[in-house]
């Protein structure tokens, strides 16, 4: 349950949003501009809101009343960003430990594994990421991300800066993911059809504000 | 021609220990102040930037006698650091190391100052995201990625150490198996009757040491780029 009720004031542009969702993957859904990745980024701790609060599964991340901001290294929420970040300087199996070494968890050889062959990267683990495809890339940013075992999951366009063969390339990953991970996710995307196929609950933003909420197929109901 | 004597040995040993001593202490506070630098907005930052790069406009024989006042037996640091540390450093090795760390701390920091710049930061944001604390970002992190900007650092501020003069000389003077290094045994020898040869010889291998430390330097500006590129 991740519940958000946030207003931020960014130069001209008024970012304010509130909703509450259950769903398996909440789609975060709006023209580039929209708000989107603003929202995310407070949701990750990476930008802090000028008034309200952010609570998931009772656990309050923010909140302004009460003067709360949990910092990013501690609310445990994995981000995949639209570029990968991989960590130019480590290997592929470096950057997929890189979150366990950081929250101090012990090995876990059976999770590490199934995440390995979920997503089709255990021939990548020597390589350095400036030697990965941009599809390649992304996959282990999933893995990276997973590894750290969040509690949510923010993917912002992770299939935004991939042509359509790749797009349709990392898809059916993602829909192993959502099916098969057990993490809930918040997807950020411009793509209706992206989200039609992956999302559960959608919240459809327009310049900063909650335009409509609901299922997927708020989508079709004319935005 | 080439057969180096006892005391061009000892100077050119005490050079280069004076040199690695001032570049590996002065190091970390290079770090940490191109750190601040590159990374951070505070009051005065525009004056401590320039107060670091004063050493390299400032005639060496300024920078020497404000050494010798602040550092010298009777100086402010100098005497406190003497009477209750024990810790001397005019006229002793240890000064000319002080002297050679200042003169070529600009040197030191401005490639350690330009790689931190010129990290991604949101590589960092997203360190962040998987759970490390900002400290564990910068070890894991920025300083990996600044690493060859560092080395460079220190190649280039070791050259600039050992072949300081005018601070090193004023402050310390020029004791032969104490403070004597290569630049002020090559100015003895100079105004020696037949010096000449002696004076080449030590010519020569100022030549090579700064050479090699030029080249050393280019071949970590290389990696660093490679570095950032991911390869």
């Amino acid at each position: 349950m991740l519940r958000v009720d946030i207003t931020k004031q960014l130069g001209e542009f008024k970012l304010s949003a509130a909703f509450a969702s259950e769903g398996r993957v909440t789609g975060l859904f709006g023209a580039s501009g929209s708000g989107k990745t603003s929202l995310i980024n407070m949701i990750a701790g990476l930008l802090r809101p000028d008034r309200g609060s952010i609570v998931i599964d009772g656990d309050t991340l923010e909140d302004t009343a009460d003067g709360i901001h949990v910092p990013t290294w501690r609310r445990r929420i994995g981000y995949v960003f639209q570029d990968a970040r991989l960590f130019p300087h480590l290997n592929v199996a470096q950057n997929l430990d890189y979150g366990r070494r950081m929250n101090g968890l012990a090995a876990d050889p059976a999770q590490h594994k199934r995440i390995i062959d979920l997503l089709d990267i255990g021939g990548l683990l020597d390589r350095r990421p400036g030697k990965l495809s941009g599809g390649e890339r992304q996959r282990v940013a999933l893995g990276r991300a997973l590894l750290a075992k969040p509690r949510l999951l923010l993917l912002d366009e992770p299939l935004g800066a991939l042509d359509e063969g790749r797009k349709l390339e990392i898809l059916p990953y993602l829909v192993r993911l959502r099916d098969e991970a057990g993490v809930p996710m918040v997807y950020v995307s411009h793509d209706a059809a992206e989200l039609r196929q992956l999302a559960t609950q959608i919240v459809m933003l327009r310049d900063g504000q909650v335009t409509a909420f609901g299922g997927v197929k708020v989508l079709t109901s004319g935005a | 021609m080439f057969e180096i004597s006892p005391t061009e040995w000892t100077a050119i040993l005490l050079s280069l220990r004076v040199a690695v001593i001032a570049t590996l202490v002065a190091t970390p506070f290079g770090i940490a102040l191109a750190w601040a630098l590159a990374r951070h907005e505070f009051w005065g930052k525009s004056v401590l930037d320039a107060a670091v790069h004063l050493p390299l406009v400032l005639p060496p024989v300024v920078t020497g006698y404000l050494l010798l006042l602040t550092f010298g037996k009777k100086g402010l640091v100098g005497g406190f650091l003497a009477d209750y540390l024990g810790i001397v450093f005019a006229f002793r090795w240890t000064g000319a190391a002080l002297a050679c760390g200042i003169m070529s701390f600009p040197l030191l920091v401005r490639p350690i100052r330009l790689s931190i710049e010129a990290i991604d930061r949101r590589l960092e944001q997203a360190a962040e995201t998987l759970g490390a604390a900002p400290w564990r970002v910068f070890f894991t992190v920025t300083l990996p990625l600044a690493l060859p900007g560092v080395l460079a650092g220190m190649v280039l501020g070791f050259a600039k150490a050992i072949g300081e003069f005018g601070a090193t000389i004023t402050f310390v003077s020029n004791i032969p198996g104490e403070t004597q290094t290569i630049s002020s045994a090559i100015y003895s020898l100079i105004q020696t009757p037949d010096g000449d040869s002696a004076a080449m010889r030590l010519v020569i291998i100022s030549i090579v040491i700064a050479m090699a430390a030029l080249i050393a330097s280019e071949w970590f500006a290389r990696r660093a780029t490679q570095r950032l590129h991911g390869n």
